[in-house]
This record gives C-alpha cells, sequence and structure tokens, in this order.
C-alpha cells in the first residue's frame, strides 16, 4: 500500500469518527450550521477520501515507470480537499452564528480548495480507467 | 477491467467533477453571495455525488473484482444487463437530479422517473451480480 493511500485512508478513518462525535453533538443540542458539517464530514471526509485512497492503490498502473499517475497531482489532491474541509468544518458553523463576519470569505476558499481537490483526483485517475 | 467497468468507472469521475463543481457553488454561495438561484442546484448536486459518483463507481469496481466465471467476456455476467443497469442509473441520475428544475408539474414527474429508473439499474445490476457473489477458485472461504 503506498504512503499516500496510508495517508488518504487514515485520514478518512479520523474523520469517520469526528463525523460521528458530531453526529452525536448534533442529536444531543443541534446547533446552528452544524447538519452540513456532520453530512460532509461522512460523505467527503469518509467515503470519498477512502475511495481517493483505495483507487490511487489499485486501480491498473498508468505506466511502468509511474504507476500511479502524477504523484503531484495525488498529494495535490489529500492536501486541497482535508484543507478545505477542514476549513468548511470551522467556518460553516461560525458563519451561522455570526452572520457578516469574515468567515464568508474563508468559507468560499474552503470551496474553492475542496473542488481543486475533487479535480485533481479525476485528472490523475481518470487514464488509469484502463484495461491493464 | 472489463468494458462495462470502465464506462461505469469512466462516468462515475465526470459525475464527481460535475458534483463536486455544484457543491463548491452552493458552498460558495453560502460564504459570498453569487444569486438566488444557486440553492436550486442541491437536488442535483446530492444526486451526482450519491447516485451517479459512489453508486456508479461501485457497480463499476464490483463488476471488474467480484469472482468471475471463468477467462471468456461472459465471465463477468451477462453484458446486456450490465448495459441496461448503466442506461437507467445514468439516465435516472438525470431525471432525479435535474427534473426538479423543470416548470411546473414536470419537476414533480420527473425525479419520480429518475428514481423509478434508478430502481430498475439496481435491480438488472443485482439480478446480474448475484451469481458472482460466492468463493473464488483460490479461496476455500
Amino acid at each position: 500500500m503506498p504512503v499516500l493511500t496510508r495517508w488518504f485512508i487514515k485520514t478518512a478513518l479520523a474523520y469517520f469518527v469526528a463525523a460521528l462525535v458530531v453526529g452525536v453533538v448534533q442529536a444531543a443540542r443541534g446547533g446552528a450550521g452544524i447538519n452540513p458539517v456532520y453530512v460532509h464530514l461522512l460523505v467527503v471526509g469518509w467515503i470519498t477520501q477512502m475511495i481517493f485512497g483505495v483507487a490511487y492503490w489499485m486501480f491498473p498502473k498508468y505506466s511502468k515507470e509511474v504507476p500511479r499517475g502524477s504523484d503531484r497531482l495525488a498529494i495535490a489532491s489529500y492536501v486541497c480537499l482535508n484543507a478545505g474541509l477542514l476549513l468548511r468544518v470551522v467556518a460553516e458553523p461560525a458563519l451561522a452564528r455570526h452572520p457578516g463576519t469574515g468567515f464568508g470569505p474563508v468559507l468560499a476558499l474552503a470551496a474553492v480548495l475542496q473542488w481543486l481537490g475533487g479535480m485533481a483526483f479525476v485528472a490523475n485517475t481518470w487514464a488509469r480507467v484502463r484495461e491493464r | 477491467m472489463p468494458r462495462t467497468s470502465r464506462w461505469f468507472i469512466r462516468a462515475s469521475l465526470v459525475y464527481l467533477a460535475v458534483g463536486f463543481t455544484l457543491g463548491a457553488l452552493l458552498l460558495f454561495n453560502k460564504g459570498v453571495p453569487l444569486g438566488s438561484a444557486v440553492p436550486r442546484l442541491l437536488p442535483a448536486h446530492i444526486e451526482f455525488l450519491l447516485a451517479g459518483w459512489v453508486i456508479q463507481l461501485v457497480m463499476g469496481v464490483a463488476t471488474w473484482i467480484f469472482p468471475r466465471f471463468g477467462v471468456a467476456r461472459s465471465a463477468y455476467g451477462s453484458e446486456a444487463a450490465t448495459w441496461v443497469a448503466f442506461a437507467l442509473l445514468n439516465g435516472g441520475v438525470w431525471l432525479a437530479g435535474v427534473g426538479p428544475l423543470a416548470p411546473g408539474h414536470l419537476g414533480d414527474v420527473l425525479p419520480i422517473a429518475g428514481r423509478l429508473a434508478e430502481t430498475g439499474a439496481a435491480g438488472a445490476f443485482a439480478a446480474n451480480i448475484w451469481a458472482r457473489v460466492r468463493a473464488s477458485g483460490l479461496s476455500p472461504m
């Protein structure tokens, strides 16, 4: 299992636990902006990140020289996805509690970072969807 | 990786790209407003990422890696049933995801048609892969 896959999967496991903790908080006392954070910790932090890590590991090789495609794109995918998600976890509830504060641009930055993470994964994985 | 799996997985990557783009617009709009129409993208965002990306990827990878019936093309089960599942799923994703944006009564009817198509896809896929859920030739379990 490549190093980056281990990072993806271990981070995904951490998000899995964190998402369920947030789910407990949400069920116990609610809170503005908590529900989208709970959902995205699960579907982006846990499920999507687990898929990214396993696909990077298991999909057919790109070539003998660079079996997993571009390492830079793969690392960019990991960094952008997680930086964006963490910013969202902080900024979305904060903006819901304090509208009109500086958290708005932070949330927009979170959106751009997660988008870049997804696009980097697609760009690096596309050519590995092949017969062998 | 068989041809049907490549279609499932490449389609799922397209939905990942489109679904993430819609999600980025929705989230950006929460922080820095872009327009009042942006929240209407939410059903498409959810449908593209849950059914178009995750479910479709699972179907493609299962078709690829589950135990086969030998080395022939038919070893993956019925190719026709797999294509039916592919067509129904993707038609369903569009109808259920984009249908709510249609005007009037159509906006209520198209998502139902989409969900019916997705149900048909699930049935065709499950029926076709059922017999491949078994011990492989290499494993006693």
